[in-house]
Formats: C-alpha cells, structure tokens, sequence
C-alpha cells in the first residue's frame, strides 16, 4: 500500500506526462501469494473454481514451463525475468462476490475507465460497441451481453465461459496455441486469469463490434489474459482489444495467448490498439509484451484478418499468425509498430499455407525514433500440397533521428512451385524536406512529423473499425512527440 | 511589408548571401532574376526560415516586425508563403488533410476560429474551381505521383487556400505548360491585392508577361546587383547576366 502511494506521488511530480493513462487506481485487491509454483497454480484455479481437467491441463503447462528455455531468437536484449517476484493473480475485492449488474460495479472501477475515456455504461461513448473489462486478472463487466444473446452470439469473459460453455472451451482451448508451444504462452496456460470468449454461431453477423479492454493496475503483477474467438459456418465478427498499464518504475509482465478459429465461409477481424506503458525516456519500467497470437482458418474461404497498432510497451514480442487449412482461405497481416524513447520491438506474422489456393497479405510498418530499435520478423511457409498458394509481403520502415534501429527480417520456405510470393521493403528517413514543407504551410514540427508518420501508416490505419481509428491517428502522433527538434 | 537589410546569410558554413538590401510594399509584385546557384533559391529559404540557413548579418522586418527569431511555422502565420522549386511529396496524406491541417494551423496562430470539416469543403471547392483545378486531386496525397506541373499547380492551390500576405513563389514557372502558366499567373493575380505582395523568382520574362512585375532585380553571386522596371527582364533575356557576374562580393 505504502509503495503504492509513493508510486502515485512519484507519477504525479513527473513533469512530462505524455503517457495519459499513466495513474494508479487506488482499490484494495485479493492476491495470490507472491512468487510462481504449483500452488499458485492451484489457487488460480481454485479461485475461478474451475473443473478437475482445466487444472491438470493448468498443471501439466506449467511442469512443462519449468523445462522451457526463453525464446532467443528475437532482436531484444531482455533482462533476466525473476518469476518468483510478481503476482500472478490479482482481483479487486470488491469483485469477491460478482457483481450481477453494471450498477454493482465499485464506483471506483467506473471512475477508473471513465478517466481511461471508455465508461463502462450501454449508452453514448461506445454505443455499437460491446466491452469486455479487463482489471487485472479478472472482467469486471462485459455490455450488451444480453443483446448478443439474442442472437445467439456468446460473448463473456473466459473465466465463465468455462463454467458456462466448458465443452467449447475444452474443444478448443490451446488447440491453435498448444501450452508447449513457447515459454510465454506455456507460462500463461498455467496461470491465465480472465480474458474474453467469444462464439460466433452460424450465419451469424455479429451486429456489432467487440471489444476487450486490458487495465493492468497492481504494482509487480503480470497479466495473462487468455481470448479465445470461434466463428462457427459463414459467421463474422470484428473484435477490437487495448490496453494500458500505470506509470511505474518497475517493468510487468503481460503474456497474453489469442487463439482464433474459423470454420467455413467464417471470417474474424481482430485489431489491436496496444498502448501498454512504454516505460521512461531511459528505459527505465515499462510492460515486457509477450504475446502469442494465432489464428487457424479451419474452413474453406475462410478468413482472418489480423490488425495491430503497437505504440506502448518496453519490449514488444509478437507475431500474430495464420493457418491457412481450408482451401481458398485467405491471412491478413496489417501492422503499424512505433518504438520511441529505449522501446524495443521485434513483431511480425507467420502466415502457413496448408490449402489449395490460400493467400496472404502482409503490410508492415514499421517506425522507429529515439533511441528504440524496432524489428518485423516474419515468416511465409507453404505445405507441398498448398497448391497455388500466394502471398504478397511488403514491410517498410521510418527513422526519425539518428540514434534508432529499423531491421527487417523475412523468412520465406516454399515447398510448392506453384506458389507466388512477393516481398517488396523500403527503409526511408523522415526527411528535412518533407518536415520543412510542412512547417512552411503552418504546421508544428511536432504536427508534421505526426502528420507524416500518420500518411506512411495510412494503408494500416485505414483497416481499423471506424470507431478506433480517430483515436489511432492521435495515439500515433502522441506516442511519436518529443522524437524531433 | 517587407524590409531587408544587408542580409547575409551562410549555409554550412559557406557565405551566399552577401549584403542583400530590399523593400517590398503592400500590392507590389517584385521579380528577382540571376543566374544558376546565385542566391535566389537561398533568399526564399532565409525568409522562410530554414534551420540550416544561418543569418550572420543585418535582418529581415516584416509588417515591421523582427522575424529572424521566429521559427518557419510561425512566420507562415505570420502571412509569409513559398511556392517551392521543387515541391515535396507526402505520401499517405491527402491534400485536403494537408490543407485543412495547414489552414486551422495558421487560423490558431492568428488566434482565429478553426475552419470545421463543412465550412473547409465549401472553401476548397471555391478554390479549386476558381483555379481550375479537378477535385479529385483533393484525394490523392500531396503532389505523389503528380507531374512537374501538377505540383506547381498545387503549390498555387495552396496558396490561394492559405491566402499570405507576401508569397515567394521559386521558379513555379518552370516546367510548365502554357495552360498551367496561365493557371499560376491567374492564381498570383487573384492574390494581388492593396494588401498582399509577392515575390517572383524567374528565369523566364514569359511568366512577366502574365504577372507583371512593379519591380525587376537581378540577384548575382549574394547581392542584387541592379533593379528596374520591367523592361529590365527583356534586356536580361536578351543579354544574359555577363555584365553582372564578374563582381565578387
Ligand atoms: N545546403 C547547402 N550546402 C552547401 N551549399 C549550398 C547549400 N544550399 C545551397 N548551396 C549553394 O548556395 C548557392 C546558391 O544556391 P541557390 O539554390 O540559392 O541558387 P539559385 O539562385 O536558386 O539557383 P537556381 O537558379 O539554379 O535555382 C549554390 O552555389 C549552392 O550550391
Ligand atoms: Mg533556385
């Protein structure tokens, strides 16, 4: 509590407060004890009073963790993780018995995502919208459930999802991610603590858009949200996560797992506006992001579509993929990376070509300033049997100053000869030229380098949902400031 | 409007300008010739403010006002616009963005009331028309994949959105067709006005024809070496700057 006050205190004499959703929500919380063993296993699960196989499926990832190196082949230097000194469960108590209506919900909760600008209310703001709210480790409520009910689509935090719909979460969880898969994810199929689940039936549209808000708040806990999306024959849905973390100065873990499936005709659009503390202009705090996102198209002319916008986080390592099964089966890759101030980022798609006329599309963007480095990694593999596979990559990358890294790193293994890949990528600097002729007609530099980072990302940018995209170009420019003059 | 005095100016450490003395009043148009690397391009980019043009001597009034401290997005508001010789392309971000981000700049600065989405359209499409311009190139980001004319083109369409008090306008004759000349002469002439003056910088009397000039100087080696009236650009093209680059500085 004392160190928590001091944070605050801390936070709140910092002059530049660039990063807005920097503060603290002072809440009382129920923790699991300090430190990662079986037993904190246990009592995760004890605590979601989850079903005997969750808990050996929970208990054999995490024996299986303790015999798993840490993935090295990302362009990051990332300090040695001491897993005992985190909390792996943390839940405002108030959240003790669930609360059975948004009017239920602790006023402090609702005061924290007003200021965070997305209230948890059914009305105005996100009308069309329907939030899943992620405090922690568990959802502190979800709207518009019941209207989704109505037509038969499941939207719900995992956690009761698997007391609700356990035969569809047990067909599915970790079939797309297994717990073995990399450290990180194996870590999160043994203490993953809410996130959001998602059944799309068939021939259903889903009427409106999804949306998980992720709010870490505790001082040395992680996160480890588990989402799970299935869209059943013919079904769509368009889903929308983000995020934010307090200022501080120690840096927290978020190891998040994303399994998406469509079934025939299916298509899923998954964004992310990930705005994670990036830590300060030293490098000093910050979340470490170690996600493992994947998607399998299982139907025929099915698709998935992944979009990111990624400004936040001290070190970013993700790679959000496609498994292109289903015949004519179609992988998208948008992505805009921003690294600023020590952020590193090593992000990228794996797009795996298994159907007969699959194709992928890969758009990264990449923009580096301060002194961040920042790396796309990506992979195209096509199956001998993917007949007629394509893809089309195209990755560029922006310096803004002198002190950053920009790298790109594509590996691409084709097993068919019918296969058509592309690749085309640019690296270009931010030029004097372009900042002057802004600066000519009125524009700040500051201004100007939003402006111009803004139109090199567009092609990205433009893929969000409508309702995020304003938010986008703001974020985009706002996590760029203070990278000139 | 605009009064410079004995002006010099380094880039890179390397002397260009070399004592340039020049008034220009409200509704006048003045026409600066000279020949290939002496100046003229460097005077628009000092006026204009750019970081690498360092001024070592003497100073620049506008409306009676120092701006030589003034950052270049401040003497834009101020009212100071250049059409630039070789304009810059921005890709992913349309005209319309770029303007309407440049107007409500400048509008801010002046401490006037930004232009909401509707009013800005109005605006622009009365601009456009009155130019000749087609909308569609409102869409298409700012002058990519435009031709060498097409970018002069919008840099007067700016112009005329902006509507400066002094424009500079660098060689914008060059390169164009005689239609598109039209198009920047018509543009300059809308603009001229009791209260705004501009500056031409030109290698070719052909554009005088249409905007003609209240005052010619031939810029040589970092100093105007000769001003006059008009004719003074028919004998230059007839002559050539022989007589005038002999003088070092
Ligand atoms: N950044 C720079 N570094 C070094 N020299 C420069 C730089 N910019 C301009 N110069 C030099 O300054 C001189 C004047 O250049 P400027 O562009 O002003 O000429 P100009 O009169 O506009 O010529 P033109 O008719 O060819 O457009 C030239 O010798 C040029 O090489
Ligand atoms: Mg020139």
């Amino acid at each position: 509590m004392a160190a928590t006050q001091e944070t605050v205190e801390q936070v709140q004499s910092l002059e530049m407060d660039k990063y807005k959703y920097g503060f603290v929500t002072e809440i009382e919380s129920e923790k699991a004890p300090k430190g990662l063993s079986e037993d904190t296993v246990r009592f995760i699960s004890a605590k979601k009073n989850e079903p005997e196989w969750l808990l050996e499926w929970r208990l054999k990832a995490y024996r299986l963790w303790l015999t798993m190196p840490e993935p090295k082949w990302g362009k990051l230097e990332i300090p040695e993780i001491d897993y005992q000194d985190s909390y792996y469960y943390s839940s405002p108590k108030s959240m003790e018995d669930r609360p059975q209506s948004l009017d239920e919900v602790d006023p402090e909760l609702l005061r924290t995502y007003e200021k965070l600008g997305i209230p948890i209310k059914e009305q105005e703001v996100l009308a069309g919208v329907a939030v899943d709210y992620v405090f922690d480790s568990v959802s502190v409520a979800t709207t518009f459930r019941e209207q989704l009910k109505e037509v038969g689509v499941i939207f719900c935090p995992i956690s009761e999802a698997i007391q609700e719909y356990p035969e569809l979460v047990k067909k599915y969880l970790g079939s797309v991610v297994p717990a073995g898969d990399n450290k990180h994810a194996c870590l999160n199929s043994a203490v993953f603590t809410d996130g959001s689940f998602v059944y799309i039936p068939k021939g259903v549209r889903c009427p409106m858009e999804l949306s998980t808000y992720f709010r870490i708040n505790e001082l040395n806990t992680g996160q480890f949200e588990r989402t799970l999306i299935v869209a059943d024959e013919g079904s769509y849905v368009s889903y929308l996560e983000g995020c934010t973390a307090p200022q501080r100065d120690e840096n927290q873990l978020h190891a998040a797992v994303v399994e998406l499936v469509t079934m025939d005709d299916a298509e899923i659009k998954y964004s992310t506006v990930q705005n994670w503390y990036p830590g300060d202009e030293d490098g000093k705090g910050g979340i470490y992001n170690f996600v493992t996102k994947r998607g399998i198209c299982k139907g025929k002319n099915s698709k998935i579509s992944w979009t990111q916008v990624e400004t936040g986080s001290a070190i970013t390592w993700k790679y959000p993929s496609c498994i292109l099964q289903g015949d004519n089966s179609v992988g998208e890759f948008y992505s805009v990376a921003i690294t600023n101030g020590r952020q590193q980022a090593d992000t990228g798609t794996k797009m795996i070509h298994l159907g007969k006329n699959t194709t992928s599309r890969i758009i990264s963007k990449g923009i580096s300033a301060g002194k961040s480095q920042n790396t796309y990694r990506g992979l195209v593999r096509v199956a001998a049997k993917a007949e007629g596979a394509r893809n089309f990559t195209q990755c560029d990358s922006l310096l803004v100053g002198e002190t950053c890294g920009a790298h790109t790193v594509p590996y691409i293994e084709s097993k068919n000869r019918s296969a058509r890949l592309e690749h085309e990528a640019t690296t270009s600097k931010i030029s004097e030229d372009q900042l002057f002729y802004c600066r000519q007609r009125g524009i700040s530099e500051e201004d100007a380098v939003g402006l111009v980072v803004n139109g090199f990302c567009r092609e990205v940018l433009q893929e969000l949902p409508m309702e995020f995209a304003v938010e986008a170009q703001q974020l985009v420019k706002i996590s760029l400031e203070g990278s000139v003059g | 409007m605009l009064e410079i005095k004995n002006l010099h100016a380094e880039v890179d450490g390397k002397a260009i300008l070399k004592g340039i003395d020049l008034n220009i009043n409200k509704g006048e148009v003045h026409a600066i010739m000279g020949p290939n690397g002496s100046g003229k391009s460097t005077l628009a980019n000092v006026l204009a403010g750019r970081d690498d043009y360092e001024v070592t001597e003497g100073g620049i009034l506008f409306d009676g006002k120092d701006i030589s401290e003034l950052e270049p997005e401040e003497r834009a508001g101020e009212g100071i616009f250049l059409a630039f010789q070789y304009p810059v392309e921005i890709p992913g971000v349309t005209n319309t963005t770029f303007l309407k981000e440049a107007l409500n700049a400048q509008r801010r600065y002046r401490g006037e009331e930004e232009l909401d989405g509707m009013e800005f359209v109005k605006m622009i499409r009365g601009k456009t028309k009155e130019l000749g311009i087609k909308d569609d190139m409102l869409k298409r980001a700012v002058n990519v994949g435009f031709s060498g004319g097409e970018k002069k083109r919008n840099d007067i369409l700016q112009m005329a959105v902006l509507n400066p008090k002094l424009a500079v306008l660098d060689e914008t004759d060059s390169g164009l067709d005689i239609d598109a000349l039209k198009v920047v002469a018509e543009g300059v002439n809308k603009l001229r006005a009791e209260n705004n003056a501009i500056l031409v910088i030109t290698h070719y009397q052909r554009l005088l024809n249409y905007i003609v000039p209240d005052q010619v100087h031939v810029l040589s080696n970092g100093k105007i070496r000769r001003s006059g009236g008009k004719e003074l650009a028919l004998e230059l093209e007839e002559k050539g700057y022989a007589d005038y680059s002999g003088e070092a500085a």
